[in-house]
């Protein structure tokens, strides 16, 4: 394992505190906790709170800020934040308008952040959630606990965090969330894994000439491997199953080429490139582009495509302010 | 049947216990999961060791209740919230008490049963922790029931959970990372149900 850290103990710690002492203006460290709050806490609005395993930078830290989150709470790498740090979180930044927490599908953080709401409710603070579930790759059947939250996340906390910017109840920021989640589909792939400090090993393995086909943001290995082929074709191949999912046909489309954390944004522009192109063949016009890292897996090398069907409300939030440390739109 | 002195024993053997099979419940977890589960729980029952000094002059539920508190805060994953949710709603049918006895522990397990489904929402048969609790919950309702001992009562469970430890090999997981795997899950025991029946065995073994 080759990585610039002091210590393996110390990753999720000494990342936490560069990134306060990068972005003082936006982020503070609520003390005795590693969770990150909202340098200026705004009353009057639901406050969001989101959060998951740690490797997954700028997310969700870097989404605190006007417009999107007010709280994030990062955990140990890949591994869920516990209940008692949700629930600082939740403390932290609560108002009287409420707290949504936006929740990636995956058992674990899907209880902690139960468990937590729990908690706050039992000392009367009103508390909502979602539950993001937009990878198509996961088969959504009654035999699995339903599709993995990837990329597709970053666009809930976008669109959400403007409703509520905005001033709208926690019932209307809940819906517009969940009419992100209907409406946003993604799907990724990679050419080489990632390694959990903790664990010293890749996640899995891969040829100099395999790609792993349908992955996690978690290192986890996908649907299958398959020998490497040009970039438009791997495309053509991710964005197959996204519309395959979704009638986006004639409608206007948020897009996010979202880059696993090792790949230079020279191939993502060379990604877009192909997916700009066949979007407008069939007949789906592109409203916005996202191109970057939003969702990373550490230095995995690979990326995720992420498409959102956007009505006229959504676009709206989509184009509100956001300013925050990895999210702006000014 | 139970003080706070005794239960404080049995945490500390539990603990023990866990930390011996910390390898082996990793490994279970390795072949259908994420790898985590012994070292993850290991790491959970230790820290409640630190705790357990403090506890001696407490009553049962205090004891129970900071037990689930420490797991949920440091074991992650989904098995801090479920055997933390296990341990709290066990306090919670036995406030205010200093001494439990079979009847007690048998309302305990069904509170730790109905909190594990709550939080999981989870059924018997997929391939979970409830697939060694219930069998063997109802296992020991019964032979308390046929006026068996304690010693007894609790070997019933120990049996029953055993077995359903080996039924967890043969059905698909459907809950939990495990059901990403679909078919690829059978032939593994699940971790969850192996590690409460380690538990089950540490307290069996003491009466």
């Amino acid at each position: 394992m080759k990585k610039i850290i002091n210590a393996v103990d110390q990753v999720e710690n000494q990342m936490i505190e560069g990134l306060v002492k990068a972005y003082p203006e936006y982020v503070y460290r609520v003390e005795g906790s590693d969770v990150l709050a909202r340098a200026h806490k705004k009353e009057g609005k639901v406050a969001l709170v989101s959060g998951g395993g740690s490797g997954h930078e700028p997310a969700h830290a870097g989404y605190v800020g006007t417009g999107m989150l007010d709280a994030a709470v990062p955990g140990a790498v890949f591994t869920s934040p516990t209940p008692d740090q949700v629930y600082e979180a939740i403390q932290a930044v609560a108002t009287e308008e409420g707290v949504l927490l936006v929740i990636k599908n995956y058992t674990g953080d899907v209880m902690n952040f139960e468990m937590a709401a729990d908690m706050a409710r039992d000392e009367g603070i009103k508390v909502d959630q979602v539950i993001v579930g937009d990878d198509v790759a996961v088969d959504g059947s009654l035999y699995t606990v339903g599709r993995r939250g990837i990329a597709g996340t970053v666009f809930v906390h976008k669109i959400a965090g403007a409703k509520a910017e905005a001033g709208a109840s926690l019932e209307e920021v809940k819906a517009v969330a969940e009419k992100v989640i209907a409406n946003v589909r993604s799907m990724s792939m990679a050419i080489k894994p990632c390694t959990v400090p903790a664990a010293g090993t890749p996640g899995f393995e891969l040829a100099d000439d395999e790609m792993e086909i349908g992955i996690g943001i978690h290192g986890e290995p996908g649907t299958h491997k398959e020998k490497l082929q040009e970039a438009d074709q791997i495309v053509d191949q991710l964005l197959d199953k996204i519309l395959a999912d979704l009638d986006y046909t004639g409608s206007d489309v948020a897009v996010m080429i979202n880059g696993c954390g090792g790949t230079p944004l020279m191939e993502l522009f060379i990604v877009n490139n192909h997916v700009s192109d066949v979007l407008k063949e069939k007949n789906i016009n592109v409203y916005r582009t996202f191109v970057g890292e939003y969702m990373t897996s550490i230095e995995m090398e690979g990326f995720s495509i992420s498409l959102l069907k956007l009505d006229d409300e959504m676009k709206a939030l989509l184009d509100a302010t956001a300013d925050t440390p990895a999210f702006k739109v000014l | 049947m139970t003080d706070t002195k005794k239960l404080i024993q049995l945490l500390y053997s539990i603990s023990d216990t866990i930390v011996e099979n910390a390898q082996f419940l990793t490994d279970l977890d390795a072949a259908i999961g994420d790898s985590d589960h012994g070292i993850n729980l290991a790491r959970g029952f230790k820290k409640v060791e630190t705790e357990l000094p403090a506890l001696e002059d407490k009553t049962i539920d205090a004891v129970l209740k900071k037990t689930g508190m420490v797991l949920v805060s440091t074991v992650g994953g989904a098995s801090g919230p479920l055997y933390g949710t296990a341990f709290m709603k066990a306090g919670a049918v036995v406030k205010g008490k200093s001494e439990i006895d079979i009847n007690d522990f048998l309302a305990i397990m069904d509170a730790a049963i109905g909190g594990v489904q709550l939080r999981g929402k989870a059924v018997e048969g997929e391939k979970t922790m409830l697939d060694a609790m219930i069998p063997a919950n109802n296992a020991m309702k019964k032979a308390f029931d046929d006026g068996k001992d304690v010693h007894s009562v609790l070997q019933a469970g120990v049996e029953a959970a055993d077995k359903g430890v080996e039924y967890t090999k043969s059905i698909i997981a459907t809950k939990g990372r495990a059901s990403y795997l679909g078919e690829r899950s059978i032939g593994h025991q699940d971790p969850g149900a192996t590690s409460f029946t380690i538990l089950l065995k540490t307290i069996a073994n003491a009466y």
